[in-house]
């Protein structure tokens, strides 16, 4: 369960987020939508702790994230965007270090990331070197290794990015696993047909602040159309219709 | 406080670096074995060519010789080889330019003419001053011509009853003192110098990939949401450094022991103390600069965007801690209590009364260890705070 009050941040003069709320719940999975720049990576950032809101505060499974950071960064794992892994550590030793951080044993660690790459087929690459990895390799070993302590809560950050079909198609069965197993499942994207496939609510961000927020099928009722591509633009003109 | 975090951090880079062939080659090859190889190569270089120098015999062509034969007499029997050729003005100084010859000295067809009138007679050296190994020779030259000049005025004055002592009013006498312990101090100077380098190179690409590089891949971001504190992180980070910088250390006094060994330093007067215990001893003076060492790469890897800004100012900021030792160089400083305060100097000055088998002050190795390491956890404690700041992601 995670959960946004109020949250503000600006860099400088930049007002990146300027109020936030909505939360998102275990079991389902939210997509985050908005254009380029309206604030969607500011926010995943505050909640998985790396950004410090201005005002406002974040909290996950009820724990605050100004008050106690290292107690809810126990119980989220996160993608981030570009999915940076150790190009020079296999992909096992990627999610092995990511258990060792989290305080797994040594046998505890080796297990879950046999498990891991069993579960994301990873065999053919798991004890290659990171180095020559393709976008989508690079991408299971990121999400391997975010998954890698059982984290209640996953947070992704434009997690399609760079993706072909085959990956993207893989990406959603997995989500979809992670839903069904109770996760609270929270990603970001500019996509529309992704949120349209995989989202059981969407929140709606432009120039940071929420415009919507609602399952996918209120979200269309609101702007009376059917299309969520449709409904996404009519929610962004309603935003700035003060004669722009 | 749990340390499980610096430990996995510090195991993580300590691995994934070990797999890094630009972190491996500066803290292995370059520092290690080039520096210790290169200055054992200079110094004998300047042994050899010093000894050459001062005993071969000169070779000079000499043009018109026929003109004067007893100035010939007088230099082949005193240690110039003569080598006769005919030779105009436009000839000898190509011969020169193109280092056919390296030194003519033309002799004019009136200076026999003009030395009987008891005029000035000219001779005509011709050579190269931008050739620094041929100017010793020229001078020999040049000395040896005016010597028998002198030598000719004194048999006329005595042919004139007059003594000739009575024209010497002065006689100068050159002694050199710079050698052999002058050129000692250059050597060792630069030994030193080069181990305190070598040791920072050892750390300089791992602190680079390990901050900077790291936020440039995209993965300090994940890094940072992992249940370890952020300063533990920055810890596990300087610790793999200063590992690689240890290494780093030993290898090359190692190799700087071994390397002069084969270097005949007693001919430059140094009874240069380099055994094994010296080693340890060298060793032992640097070990407590790795802290400070590996914890100032970090801070300014972590005050930095990408890692070509880091190389950047690394590069420039590596030689910065060095500075107070060219300046002792310049200015001969010897050790005191107040320069042990001093990090890389109090080493630099410690390792020096090492290798030169003198007695170290208990008190001087107290300070030196004390004050660096204590900076170096003053730096340390920044590196952690600089990880503490949201800007460190850039």
């Amino acid at each position: 369960m995670l959960e946004a009050r109020g949250l503000v941040k600006s860099f400088g003069k930049i007002a990146a987020v300027r109020d936030v709320s909505f939360s998102a719940r275990d079991g389902q999975i939210t997509g985050l939508l908005g254009p380029n720049g309206a604030g969607k990576s500011t926010t995943l950032r505050m909640l998985y702790t790396v950004l410090a809101p201005d005002a406002g505060d974040a909290f996950i499974d009820g724990r605050s994230v100004a008050a106690d950071p290292l107690a809810a960064r126990r119980s989220i794992g996160v993608l981030s965007h570009g999915a940076g892994v150790y190009s020079n550590l296999t992909a096992r030793e990627n999610i092995a270090y990511f258990g060792e951080l989290h305080g797994m044993s040594r046998a505890e660690r080796a297990a879950r990331a046999a498990e891991l790459i069993d579960m994301l087929e990873m065999q053919p690459f798991a004890d290659r070197l990171a180095k020559g990895f393709s976008q989508g390799q690079k991408l299971k070993t990121a999400l391997a290794r975010a998954l890698v302590h059982r984290p209640r809560n996953v947070l992704l950050d434009e997690p399609t990015n760079g993706l072909d079909v085959m990956a993207v198609r893989n990406l959603r069965k997995l989500l979809g696993q992670l839903r069904d197993a109770g996760h609270c499942v929270l990603f970001s994207s500019h996509v529309m047909q992704e949120v349209d496939h995989l989202c059981d609510e969407v929140v709606v961000i432009n120039g940071g602040q929420v415009v919507a927020a609602g399952a996918l099928a209120d979200i269309r009722a609101m702007s009376a159309n059917s299309k969520l591509e449709d409904a996404f633009v009519s929610l962004m003109h309603g935003e700035s219709g003060d004669g722009k | 406080m749990s340390l499980r975090g610096i430990w996995a951090v510090f195991r993580k880079e300590f691995r994934e670096n070990l797999r890094d062939k630009r972190t491996l080659l500066s803290a292995l090859v370059f520092g290690p074995v080039i520096s210790p190889i290169l200055v054992a190569a200079l110094v004998q270089f300047s042994i050899s060519h010093a000894e050459t120098q001062s005993d071969e015999n000169i070779v000079v062509a000499v043009t018109h010789s026929e003109n004067a034969p007893n100035l010939i007499d007088y230099l082949s029997a005193r240690g110039v080889d003569i080598e006769k050729v005919d030779l105009d003005e436009a000839g000898a100084r190509n011969a020169v330019a193109n280092q056919t010859h390296k030194i003519v000295l033309e002799v004019p067809a009136d200076f026999g003419t003009r030395l009987q009138e008891g005029q000035p007679a000219p001779v005509i050296l011709y050579s190269d001053s931008s050739r620094g190994f041929e100017r010793r020779g020229v001078g020999r030259v040049r000395a040896l011509v005016s010597n028998y000049g002198i030598e000719i005025a004194q048999l006329r004055f005595l042919a004139r009853g007059i003594d000739p002592i009575s024209v010497l009013p002065i006689s100068v006498q050159e002694i050199d003192v710079s050698t052999p312990t002058g050129r000692s101090v250059l050597v060792l100077n630069m030994m030193t110098y080069l181990v305190l380098l070598s040791m920072m190179f050892g750390g300089l690409y791992l602190a680079i990939d390990a901050t900077a590089g790291e936020r440039e891949r995209g993965s300090l971001e994940v890094l940072l949401t992992s249940p370890v504190p952020r300063e533990h992180l920055a810890y596990g980070k300087i610790c793999a450094a200063a590992v690689y910088m240890l290494i780093s250390l030993v290898l090359t006094v190692t190799m700087f022991a071994i390397a002069m060994s084969f270097v005949g330093l007693e001919q430059l007067g140094i009874t240069a103390n380099l055994g094994p215990a010296a080693a340890l001893q060298l060793i032992g003076c640097c070990a407590p600069l790795i802290l400070f060492g590996a914890a100032y790469l970090t801070i300014i890897s972590a005050l930095t965007k990408t890692t070509r800004e880091a190389h950047t100012y690394l590069q420039l900021m590596i030689t910065i801690p060095t500075m107070p030792l060219i300046f002792a160089g310049i200015l001969g400083l010897q050790s005191n209590l107040g320069l042990m305060f001093v990090p890389f100097l109090g080493q630099h000055l410690l390792m020096t009364t090492v290798v030169r088998a003198e007695e170290i002050l208990p008190l001087h190795i107290l300070v030196s260890v004390g004050s660096t390491l204590a900076l170096g956890a003053v730096l340390t404690y920044i590196a952690g705070r600089l990880y503490r700041r949201e800007a460190l992601l850039g």
